[in-house]
């Protein structure tokens, strides 16, 4: 029982993380129909961006610890979203109107330039950070294991579901969101009430960068680890939790990443650790098989 | 008011458009007949910018504005009411018609929700349905007040009257005519219901085959033979 929910603590706040990914998947795919598969790059440029700025800000100012983390988090949302501009300003939006290949490609395209440039510009080698926070609390003693909630875990989760709860704001109650979802359901109408197409697919990919960033600052401070090659599989994960969830879906992302999150947690600490990326993908592969539309993926029912 | 010249246009290598020359002036309501596959749409969606004009000019109020980008051109004082009402589906009737007044002041956007609801009291009852789950005729009338929530100079309209009911095309057609005589709207309306356009607008054109057949009077047009055997076919009621 304790060990079930330690691993359920530790699944909730890996799950916040594949969730904040995966709601940029899901975002870009409604308003343009078109996997962004550099999104994974653009979440490590967020990790790396996080680790510089905050090794910035605590070595040159001597600032305090939960300083130093607001100034790395405001920094690494507004690099990391450039990042995500620039790239489809670059990469995607010269091949709106082509053939769907065409943008798959070049996100393949953008993707391996992305993961190079961090390779060459910081090395290959594993870049530390030495933990920042410390201590938690203890939930339960058990007999031969204790459950424990670290006071990272909880920040996790709590941003997440700020995060989340703005971000819901932002798409169901302001005109800029009320415009993202016309484009979604309908482009060209869109650009014949006045929408600015351009703009608002530029937004829709700036947000979805700035949650992955957000994520990428987590993964930062969660495994104290990262390099150039963590886009790949994080990336493919979230996909995953994106697709699991029903792709389009903003609900369905939040869901799917608690979801994977929790599968994989849960099969390291019943199974076996080594398999657990096969257990996603397990996921993806059945998903695809049997339930293409995921879990709040809509099937179209509208007239129109 | 708005005014195109020799405009050309198509999709990649087909041509629809083969030089058209039109007119409408202020506080006209200007109606466009012709079979299906004439054109029609393709030359509304020209003067929005989308397909692009291959040749020629599209003038709104003496300023060219062929070269403008959608947004830009729907920002100058078009609107647009296409073909299949392309209502947002899985969006509110409010949000829908807060769709139309995306680019306008939101200062007065009260008023004009106020104005578009008086013209269509049935919306007002159905505020937070889904826009999807409107009837036809109802999804017309949400579309044409989406139209206007932007304050448009120029309404255009592709076949408000498609699949909707004999008494529910009437009452269409009696708001179009209110918009224009009331709100002072010009009007450029495109029509498969030839007999109920040309009775209700001041000027009319004929197209065929993707250029104008024939420009005249709505009268005129009516009482044309060649007309009456092509579009009126039992049309008439
Ligand atoms: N998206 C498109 N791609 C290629 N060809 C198109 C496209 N839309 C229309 N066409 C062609 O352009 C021509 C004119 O079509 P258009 O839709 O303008 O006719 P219309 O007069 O509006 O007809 P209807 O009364 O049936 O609506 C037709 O031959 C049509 O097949
Ligand atoms: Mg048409």
């Amino acid at each position: 029982m304790e060990y079930f929910l330690q691993q359920l603590i530790n699944g909730l706040t890996l799950g916040a993380i594949y969730g904040l990914i995966a709601i940029g998947y899901t975002m870009v795919y409604g308003i343009i129909g078109m996997i962004n598969f550099a999104h994974g790059e653009i979440y490590m440029l967020g990790a790396f961006i996080s680790l510089i700025a905050f090794l910035a800000a605590t070595t040159i100012g001597g600032t305090s610890v939960p300083i130093a983390l607001l100034i790395t988090l405001f920094a690494t949302m507004i690099l990391t979203s450039l990042w995500g501009w620039t790239v489809e300003r670059v990469a995607y939006r010269p091949l709106r109107g082509a053939p769907r290949l065409a943008p798959l490609i070049s996100a393949i395209g953008v993707s391996i330039v992305l993961q190079n440039f961090s390779q060459l510009a910081q090395g290959a080698r594993v870049k530390p950070l030495p933990p920042v926070f410390h201590g938690g609390i203890t939930l339960m003693e058990g007999n031969d294991f204790t459950v424990s909630l670290n006071w990272l875990q909880m920040v996790i989760m709590a941003l997440t579901l700020v995060l989340m709860a703005g971000f819901t704001w932002v798409i169901t109650r302001t005109s800029l969101g009320r415009a993202q979802r016309a484009c979604e359901q309908d482009m060209k109408m869109a650009s014949l009430l006045g929408v600015d197409v351009d703009r608002i697919v530029s937004a829709t990919f700036v947000m979805g960068a700035m949650l992955a960033s957000v994520a990428g600052l987590m993964v930062t401070l969660y495994y104290g680890v990262i390099d150039f090659y963590i886009g790949f599989l994080a990336g493919i994960k979230a996909f995953t939790a994106a697709v699991l969830g029903g792709i389009g879906s903003l609900p369905g992302a939040m869901l799917g990443g608690l979801l994977i999150g929790l599968i994989e947690a849960f099969w390291s600490g019943y199974f076996s650790i080594e398999y657990k990326d096969v257990a996603t993908f397990g996921v993806l592969v059945m998903v695809l098989l049997f339930r293409p539309t995921g879990l709040l993926g809509r099937p179209d029912v509208e007239k129109i | 008011m708005l005014k195109v010249e020799a405009l050309q246009s198509g999709y990649g290598s087909i041509q629809a458009l083969h030089g058209i020359d039109m007119e409408v002036a202020r506080g006209e309501i200007v109606a466009l007949v012709g079979a299906n596959g004439a054109g029609k749409t393709t030359l509304l969606m020209t003067i929005c910018g989308n397909p692009r004009a291959s040749a020629g000019r599209v003038l709104l109020e003496g300023e060219d504005i062929t070269r403008l980008p959608t947004h830009h051109i729907i920002r100058r004082g078009l609107a647009h009411c296409p073909e299949g009402r392309r209502i947002f589906p899985r969006m509110s009737v409010l949000e829908n018609l807060q769709m139309g007044a995306a680019a306008t002041a939101p200062a007065h956007f009260g008023q004009d929700l106020e104005r578009v609801l008086d013209l269509f009291p049935r919306l007002k009852e159905r505020l937070t349905q889904r826009g999807g789950t409107l009837s036809g005729g109802e999804q017309q009338m949400l579309a044409i007040g989406r139209a206007l929530m932007s304050r448009p100079k120029v309404l255009l309209l592709d076949e408000p009257s498609l699949g909707l009911a004999p008494l529910v095309v009437r009452h269409i057609f009696e708001i179009i005519a209110a918009i224009n005589r009331d709100q002072g709207v010009t009007i450029f309306l495109v029509e498969q219901n030839a007999y109920h356009a040309l009775k209700l607008a001041h000027r009319g054109y004929v197209m065929v085959n993707g250029k104008i057949a024939l420009g005249g009077t709505g009268a005129d047009l009516l009482a044309n033979p060649e007309i009456r055997a092509h579009y009126l076919d039992g049309g008439a009621s």
